[in-house]
């Protein structure tokens, strides 16, 4: 008798403890989304996914990967036993991690949306990642500041406003004259800080760098092919790259505590004039609390280094923004995916709740100029893509052959600035670790 | 008595044996399996042989760097903690009042995770450095320094609790005999309490050093690595690793094979060596 009963407990116990967790019911009518950008995390639980339940009856699943955990995040949920149906890749470099996981996209609806197809991703052949949003960045200024510096009196330049600013000789006197004219214009430096704290230094081994990186190479391709690379043009980076420092709120040797919402801060909080970041910086901005700058004196600046007939020069734009669906999805939750998506992005409701709510620059052909979002950095993004005599920057940086080499550059950058390291040294850590990084990558 | 033990054995061991299967020893296994192939989800793998171990050390040499810098913070602070915390234990075993509401104060450290303890320092250590407008990611030496004040501030209240516990056991009848034969108290020291709290300074010297080389979270709060991986440990390069390059999972989890080797080489090492000179009950 107590022999079975305790064989009937060992037994119930085993049980127990195997189904503790819970098995999740996969569902066939929920498309499960991997969300890459945190700020608008809500957006998606408590606007998209209702609404897309009301229309069309099916359920969205969002999940949202913590500010730089996408990667994690998306490496375990890809290892379930019911992995995300869409997800976020970052380009094409992004895509080579998850090669044997993204579907051919060419018959879907959401690509028939695509205004211009050359900007997708392809893969033997294949549409494998579509864009979703358009971001373009440059140097960010206060317009109220500039009016202000170019109302005094005793100013060493001959323009009179901001907009005349369209070369790096000129960006560089008047930045150089309001650092003389700091307490006139009531602010700490001209420049907010160059962040570069652990991890936030993604503006400058990134963004920043793209400017030198698409003049040697011209374009994404050839780039994203490139095994090696000479920084021909690092005189130019570093002739930009010490305005920003020399002119900063922060002192040199304290910038390695800073991070791009301290510098993001700053710029709200009108203690600088200036600071390089792009369109999605809007909401840091407006929403700072204590913000003194006024939505329509954010303005956009190309970034000027000096190259050659520049003042054709206009923003960074681009997208690290692509949308893939997994391949390992059953045919139904594909047909799902491909729903939501087209819904998302041409139905009224969803056009309404990209414009009013994610306000996402979309490259899609199902919007037309009114739709398009009102924050003020959007517009300006809009108003420098559609100035005349003005052409794009792309966004070369996402042919950069690993994480390690912007990680190295960074890291050069920041030694650098302590004085730890001459130039000459950070050009030769650029190129060397191009080469060893193209390799690894098979290039 | 011993019947019904055998009889119930299973049942109470059981849940906590799968547990342990399932989150320890398969996990183990597997992460060894992996450190032999190339894979982004743990699930689709290709076996590569040794290339992982072999790019480990090739690639870059970031992986010998850290280990030579955790080396060296394991070995200083393994002296600083214990010789500070056994000058506390002896120090907090004597008759003066507030012993324990000291023994509580250098206690507490211990309470608040690596993480956190790891952001109160850096703005402690950059509020200082500010002073001379610098950072702590400035210099590796201050990075290092950085993290053996953070060490010490962390772990000597828990090893002074064990030393005190060690110190109170001694028989006084051996301290009164060497007190009647006019020992003084540095002889006391060296010729009872160190012997007879030997077994105590073995755990204690076992947790510091697997500690030190095991530190992660305190490293990734306090400098990431800044600048340029110098201050980059073990741990934190491993994880660093897995996300550095396409197809570089399968690196990170065979360095990750290789310090657990090196871990557990060391660690047994140093508890063979101070076993020996624990005196026998």
């Amino acid at each position: 008798m107590k022999k079975t009963l305790s064989i009937i407990l060992i037994i119930a116990l085993a049980l127990s403890s195997a189904f503790a967790g819970g098995a999740s019911e996969s569902n066939a009518n929920e498309v499960y989304f991997l969300n890459f950008k945190p700020e608008i995390a809500d957006v998606y639980t408590d606007i998209v996914a209702p609404a897309f339940e009301e229309e069309t009856g099916l359920s969205l699943r969002v999940v949202t990967a913590a500010s730089n955990q996408y990667q994690t995040t998306l490496r375990s949920e890809m290892a379930k036993s019911n992995p995300p149906v869409i997800f976020q890749v970052n380009g094409p470099v992004g895509v080579q991690a998850f090669t044997n996981d993204v579907a051919p996209l060419e018959d879907t609806g959401f690509y028939a949306l695509l205004a211009d197809k050359s900007m997708a991703i392809e893969q033997n052949g294949h549409v494998v990642g579509i864009p979703y949003a358009v971001e373009g960045y440059g140097i960010i200024y206060n317009d109220a500041i500039m009016r202000k510096y170019f109302a005094l009196p005793d100013k060493a330049v001959d323009i009179s406003s901001a907009d005349e600013i369209r070369n790096f000789a000129t960006l560089k006197a008047v930045v150089e004259d309001m650092t003389k004219h700091l307490d006139e214009l009531g602010i700490k430096g001209v420049f907010a800080s160059t962040s570069m704290a652990s991890g936030t230094d993604w503006r400058w081994q990134t963004h920043l760098f793209n400017m030198p990186l698409w003049k040697e190479f011209g374009d994404i391709l050839t780039t994203t092919e490139a095994s090696t690379f000479e920084f021909t043009y690092n005189e130019n980076y570093k002739a930009l790259w010490d305005l920003y420092l020399d002119n900063s709120t922060t002192a040199k040797g304290m910038v390695s505590a800073k991070t791009d919402a301290d510098s993001m801060a700053e710029f709200a909080l009108g203690q600088c004039a200036m600071v390089q970041n792009g369109n999605w910086g809007a909401a840091q901005i407006l929403g700072q609390a204590g913000n003194v700058v006024a939505s329509e004196d954010i303005k956009f600046l190309p970034l000027y280094m000096g190259f050659e007939g520049e003042e054709s020069q206009g923003l960074c734009v681009g997208t690290e923004n692509y949308l893939s669906i997994n391949i390992h999805a059953s045919d139904e939750a594909k047909k799902n995916a491909d729903t939501f998506l087209t819904w998302l992005f041409s139905s009224e409701t969803g056009k309404k709740i990209v414009k009013e709510n994610l306000m996402f620059i979309t490259p899609f052909n199902s919007f037309t100029e009114e739709e398009l979002p009102e924050d003020p950095l959007a517009k300006e993004v809009n108003r420098w893509m559609n100035m005349d005599g003005v052409t794009s920057v792309p966004w070369a940086f996402q042919g950069i052959p690993s994480e390690q080499w912007k990680q190295d550059f960074g890291g050069a950058l920041l030694q650098y600035i302590n004085g730890s390291m001459d130039w000459n040294a950070v050009v030769e850590i650029a190129r060397n670790s191009w080469s060893v990084e193209a390799e690894i990558a098979g290039r | 008595m011993e019947k019904s033990i055998k009889k119930y054995f299973a049942l109470f061991a059981l849940p906590a044996l799968i547990c342990f299967l399932i989150s320890f020893v398969i996990p183990f296994i597997w992460g060894f399996v992996l450190s032999f192939c190339e894979f982004t989800t743990i699930t689709d793998v290709t076996f590569v042989g040794f290339k992982n171990y072999v790019r480990a050390f090739t690639v870059d040499n970031y992986f010998t760097h850290a280990f030579f810098f955790t080396l060296a913070f394991a070995i200083v602070s393994v002296i600083t903690i214990n010789i500070i915390a056994f000058a506390l234990a002896l120090a907090l075993t004597r008759s003066i009042p507030g012993t324990n509401a000291f023994r509580t104060i250098f206690f507490m450290p211990n309470l608040i995770g690596g993480i956190v303890l790891g952001w109160i320092w850096q703005v402690i250590i950059n509020g200082v450095l500010a002073y001379f407008e610098k950072t702590i990611a400035v210099d590796a030496a201050y990075g290092f320094w950085g993290l053996v004040v953070l060490m010490n501030w962390q772990n000597v209240g828990y090893m002074m609790v064990i030393y005190i516990a060690a110190i109170q056991n001694i028989p006084t009848d051996m301290l009164e005999a060497a007190d009647i034969d006019g020992a003084n108290y540095w002889t006391k020291l060296r010729k009872i309490i160190i012997p007879a709290v030997m077994p105590s300074i073995t755990i204690c010297l076992f947790l510091t050093t697997t500690n030190g080389f095991k530190l992660y979270d305190q490293n990734l709060a306090l400098t990431a690595g800044n600048p340029n991986h110098q201050t980059e440990m073990l741990a934190l390069n491993i994880f660093n690793t897995f996300y550095s390059r396409i197809g570089f999972e399968g690196v990170g989890q065979a360095k990750a094979v290789i310090f657990t080797i090196l871990v557990a080489m060391i660690a047994l090492l140093q508890l063979y060596t101070t076993r020996r000179k624990e005196i026998e009950n």
